[in-house]
């Protein structure tokens, strides 16, 4: 174990599946000499070449495409984009092409393809660059996708990306690269796709969030015990397709309320299914209707004033759990 | 018909590498620069007979006859599932590739064991081409579980893996970076072959399409994309779709070598792809080849073809281009065949489709259960399982 950042995470979950396996390359907008355009990939082109840390020009359509292409022909691609967000420049090879290839050939062709990169606002940058698509990925059979939250999980998660034989897509977040946190060493540490961690146990209620709503919920549940002296149980689904519904379930049946938070956009979003479940196998143990607290439904605005407000923060987040104790 | 000048493009090519008229000399030298900088290294455009040419002319009996077969077989099949279709037993869109055949079967028949083929969603002639069987895919139209994707992919979406053929893919200009990706994980294994990418002359307008220029071009990769010019892109002619001509010259900006040739005479198809070939295999470069060629039927099936072009323009293609008749005709004068072993190829053809319609119609509907398989390779292979939790949220 060793305190580490997020981005540092995700770098050794690069390197050490780089090392293991030749199949694997990382490919994106200045990935290599730059080093990445938030410096995931720091080191790499030196310690890798260039053959197996690419630069691209700016085509999404076209990397993404290839890489799916190299996928189907037995290569491990890890793509990265910039943002998610540049993403739907892209849409139709992923959401086509590497989500439907298996099926439509009746399974013969395998699509082991990686798609990573931020996908978050709250970083002043407006509409065009502050897209969550988790819920569009979660949305197509065929895909997975997983929104670490801490550097553990975005180092383990990764390297079972990488290894997965379906493609995966990772949304990671700009703000969290920063974050510290122990990260085991080694080189066979992984963490599964589909399975949630309980952060903060607790008992009269559960937040389920995903990606940095966790932290945000983590405060909240902070604030509830000292000042309310309620016991918040926290839920980092981490992984959005698998999804861990026991995880789900069990937090649920132990604490009878339900808090959801998402930086996700409200309608359809990764909430939405979340709240079906429930309602759907849990509907006995439920003492107050389900709670949630998404992005506000506008295009994500560039002024902090409104950004601020537009992501779940904590009030809005403590002010919601307190209608629901 | 107004807008078609695909064809007519093919014999004023040559006039464009002299220039255009109204440009200035420094204007001309330069077109004709660059058009000559490309275009010679895929020979010449015309009448010309290809018979001679290094691809061709050391070609068997066996081998000849294999190529007209093999045309043939393309074509009756598509015709009994135009049957089919219209008895109802094939549902959704059915876009056949009557009239284009020479292509397919030409280009396939240049590739070796390392070299890969992917195209759009016209994509039963590049199937038979390379080794798919009609019983596999006339059961696929049908929707079978004995089809080549267990009835999940339909008409647009048959795949061979085992024969290198990538698909089928349905998104118009949307299997051009994947054709890019092929042709990349070919040279980063070390392998010698190459990938051939078809498309039609309506996917040029297609972002990705320039794209993946860009990158094949700049990364060296051995791709070929083989532009299926057939006049239309369903409704719209190339005149009405696309500023420019020919439409391989769009090749031209990244330094990718370009062409344009005719799709009715195989062996010219062979002489261009061949051309291509050894460029991808012994430089690592990539190919932009234009095959002018015509398809005799609607766009798909449901395209009552009344309203874009004449009966007058499909009976000059079906009576002066016939890619089989050509074919055969060749053969015929070449004493490769004679007029009884071409009815008997025929017949069997016939019956080969025949008895793949009885085959697809005999073989039973995939399983509800069937639905939620080959969506994952996980889910289909759960002893390999290393993920946890719920993937499907609504199962028959
Ligand atoms: C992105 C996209 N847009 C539109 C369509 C509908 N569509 C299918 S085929 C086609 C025409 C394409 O023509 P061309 O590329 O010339 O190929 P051809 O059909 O002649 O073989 C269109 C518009 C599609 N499948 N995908
Ligand atoms: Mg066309």
């Amino acid at each position: 174990m060793s305190a580490i950042t997020y981005r540092e995470a995700l770098n050794q979950a690069l390197c050490e599946e780089i090392t293991l396996d030749d199949r694997v390359v990382l490919m994106g907008e200045e990935v290599a000499q730059f080093k990445g355009s938030y410096k995931v990939s720091e080191g790499m082109l030196e310690q890798f070449g260039a053959e197996r840390v690419i630069d691209t020009p700016i085509s999404e359509a076209a990397f993404s495409g290839l890489a799916v292409g190299a996928a189907m022909m037995g290569m491990r691609p890890v793509v990265e984009f910039m943002f998610w967000s540049f993403c739907y420049v892209a849409f139709d090879q992923i959401f086509n092409n590497a989500a439907s290839v298996r099926y439509m050939s009746g399974g013969l062709i395998n699509v082991p393809v990686v798609f990573r990169g931020p996908a978050n606002g709250g970083t002043n940058v407006g509409a065009t660059h502050s897209h969550t698509p988790e819920n569009f990925a979660a949305n197509t059979p065929g895909l997975k996708v997983v929104c670490p939250a801490t550097p553990a999980d975005a180092k383990g998660l990764l390297k079972s990306a990488i290894r997965d034989n379906d493609p995966v897509c990772i949304m990671e977040n700009t703000i969290l690269y920063n974050m510290e946190g122990e990260v085991p060493d080694n080189e066979d540490f992984l963490v599964p796709l589909g399975k949630a961690n309980v952060l903060r146990e607790g008992s009269d209620l559960s937040i389920i969030a995903h990606g940095k709503a966790v932290h945000t919920s983590l405060q909240v549940a902070q604030t509830l015990e000292e000042q309310y002296k309620v016991s918040a149980e926290v839920l980092d689904l981490r992984s959005i397709r698998p999804l861990d519904i026991e995880a789900i379930l069990s937090s649920v049946k132990k604490t009878n309320r339900v808090l959801l938070v998402e930086e996700n956009k409200p309608f359809c979003g990764v909430g939405a299914q979340v709240s079906f479940i429930i309602q759907d196998q849990a509907f006995d143990y439920l003492d107050a209707p389900i709670k949630r607290v998404s992005a506000i439904d506008a295009p994500q605005a560039y002024s902090k004033a409104l950004e601020s407000i537009q992501i779940p923060e904590h009030d809005r987040i403590l002010a919601k759990a307190k209608e629901l104790i | 018909m107004e807008g078609l000048h695909h064809d007519i493009n093919l014999d004023r090519e040559e006039a464009t590498s002299e220039g255009k008229e109204g440009s200035s000399d420094a204007e001309n030298a330069q077109s004709s620069k660059a058009v000559a900088g490309n275009r010679p290294k895929f020979g010449g455009v015309g009448e010309n007979d290809y018979s001679k040419e290094a691809a061709n002319r050391e070609l068997s009996t066996e081998e000849k006859i294999e190529f007209l077969d093999q045309m043939v077989r393309i074509r009756r099949f598509e015709e009994r599932s135009l049957r089919a279709y219209q008895q109802g037993h094939i549902g959704g869109f059915l876009h056949l590739y009557i009239g284009q055949e020479a292509v397919a079967v030409g280009a396939v028949s240049c590739m070796t064991e390392e070299d890969h083929v992917i195209t759009a969603y016209r994509d039963h002639g590049h199937a038979i081409a390379v080794g798919m069987e009609m019983d596999e895919c006339m059961a696929e139209l049908y929707g079978k579980k004995t089809g080549c994707s267990k009835g999940k992919g339909g008409s647009m979406h048959f795949f061979a893996p085992d024969k290198n053929f990538w698909g089928g893919h349905g998104i118009v200009g949307g299997q051009t970076p994947l054709g890019l990706g092929i042709a990349y994980a070919v040279k980063y294994k070390g392998a010698k072959g190459a990938c051939l990418c078809f498309m039609g002359d309506g996917a040029t307008n297609q972002g990705p399409f320039y794209e993946s220029l860009n990158l094949a071009a700049l990364w060296g990769l051995p791709v070929i994309y083989v532009i299926e010019n057939n006049g239309y892109s369903m409704g719209t002619a190339e005149a009405r779709h696309s500023a420019g001509e020919p439409l391989a010259r769009r090749g031209d900006p990244f330094d990718v070598n370009w062409s344009v040739s005719h799709g009715h005479d195989l062996y010219e198809v062979r002489h261009n792809i061949s051309e291509a070939l050894r460029l991808a295999h012994e430089e690592s470069k990539p190919s932009v080849l234009e095959i002018v060629t015509y398809r005799y039927r609607g766009h798909s099936v449901a395209d009552p073809d009344q309203t874009y072009r004449s009966k007058e323009e499909i009976e000059e293609y079906k009576s002066n281009k016939d890619p089989i008749n050509l074919f055969k005709d060749r053969l015929l004068a070449e004493g490769v065949i004679d007029e009884g072993a071409a009815l008997e190829m025929d017949r069997k053809a016939k019956d080969e489709a025949e008895a793949s319609a009885e085959f697809a119609q005999a073989s039973p509907y995939p399983d509800p259960e069937e639905l939620m398989q080959d969506v994952y390779w996980e889910t289909d292979d759960p002893g390999g399982r290393t993920s946890e939790g719920t993937i499907f949220f609504e199962s028959p």
